[in-house]
């Protein structure tokens, strides 16, 4: 499997106090751990993205858990309100604690 | 008696009347979709699988496209090339989309984009070929289409192809499988009714390969095909055989002046 790819859709400016979306996506297996391999008949260990935040000028701004049940390449979409430019900074964790993590800058007049 | 007569009459009329302003109603507003009486299975679709389709951040077959842009620039074999080594930027692969499958001179029968791709890992790149319907294979079929993504088809059927093409028709028209149906029963005589709960579309070729929501993945028109004939209880052939292969040459001519598409998705 490939090196998972994380992906962003936000907006580059927004007008003060406008309540933007932002649209993620990051490439990944999420292996639940409930799997058997066919051949040997031994458990596939679990491996899946558990945490994802989303930052804003290094302040919280949305944050998620992800449990087993959540299907490969997740996606998720949530909404922000902005009062200032800045930067968003997204990071999802994986089980084995690596993290990925993508920016996105945004102007706001 | 005579009152469910008359009932299954105004029903018929009904569904009728439905039919007609479902075909007529949008004839002007599909745009590249629809050139003369060709429609792409975009027009089809429902606009929620319509809407996947436009932006590409949604559209799930990119993930696939994205893998194999790293495959392009990886060299592999024992030639240790990688495509980008001759072909450089994958952009060079504008237009060829819209005119496979062609025919191979050393193979003396047609060949298409998929068996291209891997006739160039075994001859240049000295590696193994990729597996039909693999995600490596559906990702760079996809990733070299994407480049024509909006090029109208423009396959050729001259010269060497021609008796290639004959066959292909002649699959197309010929009865197969328990229910004895051809291709053309449904998509050319019953395009745009329904089959029980789907819009039979003209069954053109231009967005394959395609993220099919059925599938939850994005495959090829050979896997496609399979499906199709394995609905009129025929035996299907193998993806990657002559006789598909012939039959994409028929079906792609068929869809020239439509746009490529590539990924698109479909229900």
């Amino acid at each position: 499997m490939a090196k998972p790819k994380p992906r962003i859709r936000a907006p580059k400016k927004a007008s003060k106090g406008e309540v933007i979306e932002i649209k993620t996506l990051i490439s990944h297996p999420m292996e639940s751990g409930q799997r058997k391999d066919r051949k040997t008949g031994e458990i596939i260990p679990r491996k899946i993205i558990n945490a994802f935040t989303c930052t804003y000028n290094g302040q919280e701004v949305f944050k998620a858990d992800f449990h087993p049940a959540i299907s490969a390449n997740p996606y998720m979409s949530f909404f922000v309100k902005v009062k200032e430019s800045g930067e968003f900074e997204f990071t999802w964790v994986d089980d084995d604690g690596t993290t990925y993590s993508k920016k996105s800058k945004l102007t706001v007049n | 008696m005579r009152r469910l007569v008359l009932a299954l009459l105004c029903g018929s009329a009904v569904s009728l009347a439905f039919a007609g302003v479902a075909v007529t109603d949008d004839a002007a507003q599909w745009g590249p979709y629809k050139v003369g009486d060709k429609r792409s299975g975009y027009t089809f679709a429902q606009p929620e699988t319509r809407a996947i389709q436009e932006d590409d951040f949604e559209n799930p077959a990119f993930l696939l496209v994205d893998a194999a842009a790293e495959l392009w620039e990886t060299a592999e074999g024992e030639a240790g090339k990688s495509c980008a080594d001759c072909h450089e930027d994958v952009e060079s692969m504008k237009g060829v989309g819209t005119r496979y499958p062609i025919y191979f001179e050393p193979w003396g029968k047609l060949m298409n984009v998929e068996q291209r791709i891997n006739q160039c890992r075994v001859d240049n790149m000295k590696a193994e070929p990729w597996k039909y319907e693999s995600d490596a294979l559906l990702g760079m079929t996809m990733l070299v289409k994407l480049q024509s993504r909006g090029m109208p088809m423009e396959v050729s059927i001259d010269g060497p192809a021609a008796p290639f093409y004959e066959k292909g028709k002649a699959f197309y028209e010929e009865r197969r499988g328990q229910l004895d149906m051809a291709c053309a029963h449904c998509h050319v005589d019953n395009a745009g009714t329904m089959l029980r709960a789907n819009l039979l579309t003209q069954g053109q070729p231009n967005g394959f390969p395609t993220y099919r929501l059925k599938w939850q993945k994005a495959g090829s028109l050979h896997r496609r095909l399979r499906g199709c004939n394995k609905q009129v209880r025929a035996k299907p052939f193998k993806a990657g055989s002559d006789e598909y292969v012939n039959l994409e040459l028929y079906i792609s001519h068929r869809a020239n002046g439509l746009p490529v598409e590539t990924p698109a998705v479909r229900n």
